[in-house]
């Protein structure tokens, strides 16, 4: 007797291969047909003109002048100002050291990527590493020439108040979010009162305090580097934001886990450590994320009060009376920056959630 | 399971594990307990039952501080509770408890879980805890399970994992809050097995529970809760034989069908 089952029957040819795929995907129904057509059209009539712009009828090492009577775009105001752009006006000569600077912080971060190298040797290379940047910025020894911090600009700057900005406001919004569920009411308000204080104002009109008001406080000659305010600024701000996340993930803990932690005899501090935060850092990553991404992006905002940001450095090439309406081309360079450095931090949260398995 | 597992134990005053002396507990205007007075000795199994909402789990929980009583007196093994945290950390380190919904720590494997205790609060090396931790799970016959983590795992296994882990810090008393009212009906016996083999070992035992097959072959004493009152204290044959309350006879018949 011959056997029969449902794996012997070859489904019908409009069901598999490419014609099946383009029948379920494109066109199972009117709508989805009308909207397929749609869409090509479109494609249709942008993408060649697009594409002739992005790249056939684009310059890439051209003088300005030149620029002015081509077709396509202009790449030229990206290779002829990079090395402004990336580092605004630190001394031309010795920009070896930011990208130096820069590098070391790359590979830390890449490192850090394996979360099964997370050793206590890790924790000493980017205690090496950070000296290392900072030696390198700052010079001064080793026979570097000293760079002042006004002259700091363009992608290093970026990536300190972000790195720096991000790394200090977490941990701080770690506390504060238990400082809100604490029993303690004069620890539980004072969380309360900085986090809804903070969430109320705008993260410009900070960077404004901090520049413009905080250092009337000052006693006479005291100065505070400029940076070091504005990032102080946005390490306060973000860690509000953070903070209420991962409340949320201190709320998802069951009771159970606290009682049987008090029950085997651990102190707060291990129930936080060993048990809660663990739990309650693994559900808030999508939503951390999400705060560290927008963190990144609003480091921008230094430009107000007048840090040479990669923004800012950008806004200055196209001041420049020579490269004046080149504005596209420098902002998709500047686009794109910012999306490999925000796409690298998603991709790796979703990496985290699929290891952790959230 | 038939006959009593062991006599009752030598009974003398010196011997009062726990006492609870005219203890009252509020849940905001709600009267909890309403004057209980009770006293445990070394060795003894006790068994409470009742209506829910009697207040049978907030006593047993009053024994560890997870509830604070606000009137009367708790004394264990000589300390009284109050908000003395060193008093409570001694209490808690002498007293293990079970829970209904068992409460493993879903991000550490079987064999964290059981050293977490020994290793952060009683300081002892890793690898020795590790030892006592394969010995209890030996014990509870689910060794093999020591490096998986406890959602793969049955609620019966779970269950004895979480009695595992309470012995591990060498409890002198053991609280057990219905720990078997959330397994499903066929992992039942494996979870009370566990725990008759750590009677017969002669553990003091307070166990809040509705499994009378249980409480007749281990208690020495059963107590039926109503309204924040103990009702009745008797020895089992006579709890189960010969009610004295009218109470009691209604909650036996509606459980005992």
């Amino acid at each position: 007797m011959k056997e029969t089952t449902m794996d012997d029957i070859a489904p019908p040819l409009t069901r598999v291969g490419i014609i099946g795929w383009i029948r379920m995907n494109l066109f199972n129904g009117v709508f989805n047909s009308l909207l397929t057509i749609v869409i090509v059209l479109f494609l249709w009539y942008v993408g060649p003109p697009l594409i002739r712009w992005l790249f056939v009828n684009s310059l890439w090492g051209s003088t300005s002048v030149a620029c002015r009577n081509a077709a396509g775009a202009c790449w030229s105001v990206i290779s002829a100002n990079y090395r402004f752009i990336l580092f605004g006006f630190y001394p031309y000569d010795l920009q070896w050291r930011p990208s130096t600077a820069m590098l070391v912080l790359v590979c830390l971060l890449l490192i850090s990527r394996n979360r099964r190298l997370w050793k206590k040797w890790l924790l000493y290379a980017w205690g090496a590493g950070l000296c290392c940047m900072a030696v390198l910025m700052q010079g001064g020894v080793l026979g570097l020439t000293p760079v002042e911090s006004t002259q700091w600009g363009g992608l290093p700057l970026t990536l300190l108040l972000a790195i720096f900005g991000l790394a200090a406001a977490y941990p701080l919004g770690v506390l504060l979010a238990l400082g809100r569920r604490s029993k303690m009411p004069a620890i539980k308000i004072l969380s309360i009162v900085y986090i809804e204080l903070i969430r109320g104002i705008p993260l410009i009109s900070m960077l404004f305090m901090s520049a413009i008001i905080f250092p009337l406080f000052l006693p006479e000659g005291v100065t505070i580097n400029k940076i070091l305010r504005a990032q102080v600024a946005i390490i306060m701000f973000t860690a509000a934001y953070i903070a209420e996340v991962v409340r949320g993930g201190l709320q998802a803990i069951p009771k159970g886990q606290y009682e049987a932690a008090e029950t085997l005899g651990l102190n707060y501090v291990q129930t936080m450590r060993l048990i809660v935060l663990p739990q309650a850092l693994k559900i808030v990553i999508p939503p951390s994320v999400s705060i560290l991404i927008s963190a990144f992006k609003d480091t921008s905002l230094v430009v107000i009060i007048g840090l040479y940001d990669i923004l800012k450095t950008t806004q200055s090439v196209l001041a420049n009376p020579e490269w004046m309406g080149f504005s596209s081309e420098a902002f998709i360079f500047l686009a794109c920056i910012y999306f490999v450095c925000c796409y690298t931090m998603s991709n790796y949260s979703r990496r985290l959630e699929r290891e952790l398995g959230v | 399971m038939d006959s009593h597992i062991a006599s009752q134990p030598e009974v003398s005053e010196s011997d009062v594990v726990i006492e609870f002396t005219d203890v009252h507990k509020w849940y905001g205007d709600f009267h909890v307990l309403r004057g209980i007075n009770l006293k445990i000795h070394r060795g003894e199994r006790i068994v409470i039952c009742g209506p829910s909402g009697s207040g049978k789990s907030t006593l047993i929980r009053c024994i560890n501080r997870l509830e604070e009583h606000q009137r009367g007196r708790i004394v264990v093994s000589g300390t009284e509770l109050t908000n003395n945290i060193k008093n409570i950390e001694k209490i808690r380190a002498e007293v293990g408890m079970v829970f209904q919904h068992f409460n493993l720590f879903p991000h550490l494997t079987i064999l964290e879980n059981l050293t977490l205790g020994p290793v952060w609060v009683r300081k002892i090396p890793r690898s020795e805890a590790e030892k006592t931790a394969m010995y209890y799970l030996e014990k509870v016959r689910i060794a093999e399970q020591a490096r998986k983590y406890p959602g793969q795992l049955s609620g019966g296994q779970q269950q004895r994992v979480a009695i595992a882990r309470s012995l591990c810090m060498k409890p002198d008393i053991m609280l057990f809050d219905e720990p078997t009212s959330a397994l499903d009906p066929e992992m039942v016996k494996e979870v009370l097995d566990v725990m008759i083999r750590l009677a017969q070992e002669g553990m003091t035992m307070i166990v809040v529970s509705h499994e009378m097959g249980f409480a007749k072959s281990v208690a020495h004493r059963v107590l039926f809760m109503d309204f924040g009152r103990i009702v009745e204290s008797n020895t089992p044959g006579e709890f189960f034989d010969h009610p004295q309350h009218e109470r009691t006879r209604l909650f036996l018949s509606q459980i005992l069908h």
